[in-house]
C-alpha cells in the first residue's frame, strides 16, 4: 500500500474545491449529474475484481461492474441531453 | 503497473480535471462532459487492456449496465430527472461498496492493515450512498412518504448504530493486523455491510421534501468519497483523483443549496425539518381571494412586466410548456418577461432551469431571486406557479417561523401576484403561508397546466 495515495487524496479535494467556485444555476443540475458519472470511475476497481480468479470476488465483481457502467453511462448521456437543451446559454 | 498504464492514468485524471471545470461554465460546459467521458474511457481501455483479466464476466456486466444506463438516460422524462440522478448515484456508492466487499474476499490471508482501513471506509461510505440515494429515489418520486420521518430516541438510534459500524469496522482491522487475516470476523463484516446499508436509509428518511435538493447534493459527494476510498482499497491513483474531486464538487454544490435555505448542513441532515414545525410560527390568517383564469387574462392583458415564479407545482403538472407559451403571448402583447428560479425550487439543485430549458425558454429571461427582488415594486404580476416555501413572506416577517432568515423571491411587494395552486395545503415544509392572504395576491386554484392554458386561449382568442 502507498502512503503517496494520501498525499494525492488530500490534493486533490484541495483541487476539487477550488475548481468549482461560482457556478450559475442553470448548471447546478448538469454539474450534479456530470460529477456523478466522473464518480462511476468505481468502474476500474469492479473490472478488475470481476476479472480475477475466486468466485464469490467474480460475482461481487460482475454486479459491480454492471452497477458502475450504469452510472457512467447513464451519467453522461442524461447530463449530455440536458447541456444539448441549454442552446440559448452556450450563444453567451 | 506498467509506466503506459500509469500514463493513461494520468492523462485520465487531467481529463476529468479539465472536463470537471468545463462543466461550470455555460460556455464549454458541453464539452466539457465529452471531456471528461474521454477520460473514463481510457482508463476503462487501460485497465482492461493491462492484462491477466479474465473478461467473460467482465463483459456481461458492461453490456447489461450500459443497456440498462442509456435505455434509462434516453428515456427518462425531464421532470423525472431528480429520481434519475438518485438512482445513477445510488449505483454507484453500490458499486464502490462490492469493490470494497470483493477486494476483502479476494485478498483474503494476504491483507495488511491500511487496504483493510480503506476497504472498511469504502463499504460504509458506499453502502451509506447507495441505500440513501435509493430512499432519495423513492421520495422524490412519491413512491415513500416524503414528509420527514421522526420518531423518538431517533439521533440516539443513529449515532448508536454509527458507533457500531464503526466497532464491525475496528474489529476486522485489528484481526487483520493481530491475527493476520479474515478468518474469524466473517461475522463482523456482515455486520459493516448491514449497519452501513441501514444508516443510509434512517440518515435520508428524517429529511423533508423541501430539503431534497441538499440531500442530493449530498449523497453524490458521498458516492464520489467511496470511489476514493475504492481507490485506496485497489492502489489507484486515478480512483483517488476522480473520487476526490466528484466529493468536492458535491460539497461545494451541497453549500451553495444550504446558503440558499440559510441553514446549516447539521441543521438540514438532523433537523427534521417539516414535521415538527405545524405548531411553530404564527398561523397565517385572513380572507383568501380567488380569481378565475379568465379574469386573470384582463389584470395579464394590461400587465408590462410580469415574472413567473415556478417551484415543485409545475414539474408535478408537467406545465413548463405552456408556461413558455403564455411567456410568449405575454412578449407579444409588449411585455417584459422574466423568470425568476430561486436556488432550492424544486427537488434537486437546478431543477427549474431544466425544465425551462426543455420549453426553450431564452436563457436571457431567466434571473435570480437577487435581480429580481431589489425592483420589485415595478414588477405588475409575479405568478407563482407550484412555489410555495421559496415566496413565503414568514421568511423576513416572522421570527418564530422556521423558515426565518431563508433568502425569498419577494413576490409580496409586486402590484398583484397570482398564486396558482391545487388546494390550500402548505409547502414542503408544513409551514402556512402568509402570502395567501395578502391583499394584492389572488389564489387560482385548479391544476397548473389546465389554469395556464386557459389563459393562453384567452390570448389566443382576443
Amino acid at each position: 500500500m502507498n502512503p503517496l495515495l494520501l498525499f494525492v487524496f488530500v490534493l486533490a479535494i484541495y483541487l476539487g474545491l477550488e475548481l468549482i467556485t461560482k457556478v450559475p444555476s442553470q448548471l447546478h443540475t448538469p454539474l450534479m449529474s456530470g460529477s456523478n458519472a466522473i464518480s462511476g470511475i468505481t468502474i476500474v476497481g469492479a473490472i478488475i475484481a470481476a476479472g480475477e480468479p475466486g468466485v464469490l470476488a467474480t460475482v461481487l465483481g460482475t454486479i459491480a461492474v454492471a452497477a458502475a457502467t450504469i452510472n457512467v453511462i447513464g451519467g453522461y448521456l442524461v447530463t449530455e441531453r440536458m447541456l444539448a437543451m441549454f442552446r440559448a446559454g452556450k450563444d453567451r | 503497473m506498467a509506466a503506459w498504464q500509469v500514463f493513461a492514468y494520468i492523462a485520465a485524471s487531467i481529463l476529468f480535471i479539465t472536463g470537471l471545470k468545463m462543466l461550470g461554465r455555460p460556455e464549454t460546459a458541453k464539452r466539457g462532459n465529452r471531456v471528461s467521458a474521454v477520460g473514463m474511457f481510457i482508463a476503462v481501455v487501460a485497465t482492461l487492456v493491462a492484462g491477466g483479466l479474465d473478461f467473460t464476466w467482465i463483459l456481461v456486466g458492461m453490456i447489461v449496465g450500459a443497456a440498462v444506463g442509456a435505455i434509462a438516460a434516453r428515456r427518462v422524462k425531464m421532470t423525472e430527472m431528480p429520481e434519475m440522478v438518485a438512482l445513477l448515484n445510488g449505483s454507484g456508492g453500490l458499486a464502490s461498496m462490492l469493490v470494497g466487499w470483493a477486494e476483502y474476499v479476494r485478498a483474503g490471508e494476504a491483507l495488511v492493515a491500511f487496504p483493510t482501513v480503506a476497504i472498511t471506509l469504502t463499504v460504509l461510505v458506499g453502502g451509506i450512498a447507495a441505500s440513501g440515494s435509493v430512499i432519495a429515489f423513492g421520495k422524490l418520486s412519491e413512491r415513500i412518504e416524503g414528509k420527514p420521518i421522526l420518531f423518538r430516541g431517533q439521533k440516539t438510534l443513529n449515532a448508536a448504530l454509527l458507533a457500531l459500524a464503526l466497532l464491525a469496522a475496528v474489529v476486522v482491522v485489528l484481526n487483520v493486523v493481530l491475527a493476520g487475516g479474515v478468518a474469524g470476523v466473517g461475522v463482523a463484516f456482515a455486520m459493516l455491510l448491514l449497519l452501513a446499508l441501514t444508516l443510509g436509509v434512517l440518515a435520508v428518511i428524517p429529511i423533508g421534501g423541501a430539503d431534497m435538493p441538499i440531500v442530493v447534493s449530498l449523497l453524490n459527494s458521498y458516492s464520489g468519497v467511496a470511489a476514493a476510498m475504492a481507490g485506496f482499497v485497489i492502489d489507484n491513483n486515478v480512483l483517488v483523483v476522480a473520487g476526490s474531486l466528484v466529493g468536492a464538487s458535491g460539497l461545494i454544490l451541497t453549500n451553495i443549496m444550504c446558503k440558499a435555505m440559510n441553514r446549516s448542513l447539521a441543521n438540514v441532515l438532523f433537523g427534521g425539518f417539516g414535521a415538527t414545525v405545524s405548531t411553530a410560527g404564527a398561523a397565517a390568517q385572513g380572507e383568501v381571494k380567488p380569481l378565475t383564469p379568465e379574469d386573470a387574462y384582463f389584470i395579464l392583458e394590461a400587465a408590462s412586466s410580469v415574472v413567473f415564479v415556478p417551484g415543485y407545482g409545475m414539474a408535478v403538472a408537467q406545465a413548463q410548456h405552456v408556461v413558455k407559451e403564455l411567456a410568449d403571448q405575454l412578449v407579444k402583447n409588449g411585455a417584459d418577461v422574466r423568470h425568476a428560479i430561486h436556488p432550492v425550487a424544486g427537488s434537486m439543485p437546478g431543477h427549474m432551469n431544466v425544465l425551462l430549458a426543455e420549453a426553450n425558454v431564452p436563457y436571457e429571461q431567466l434571473v435570480e431571486p437577487e435581480d429580481v427582488n431589489p425592483a420589485m415594486e415595478t414588477v405588475d404580476v409575479a405568478i407563482v406557479i407550484g412555489a410555495n416555501d421559496v415566496v413565503n413572506p414568514a421568511a423576513k416577517e416572522d421570527e418564530t417561523s422556521p423558515l426565518w432568515g431563508m433568502p425569498i423571491i419577494e413576490v409580496d411587494r409586486a402590484r398583484t401576484c397570482f398564486v396558482l395552486k391545487r388546494s390550500m395545503n402548505p409547502g414542503f415544509s408544513g409551514v402556512d403561508n402568509a402570502l395567501f392572504f395578502k391583499d394584492n395576491t389572488r389564489m387560482i386554484f385548479g391544476d397548473a397546466k389546465a389554469t395556464l392554458t386557459g389563459m393562453v386561449a384567452a390570448f389566443k382568442e382576443s
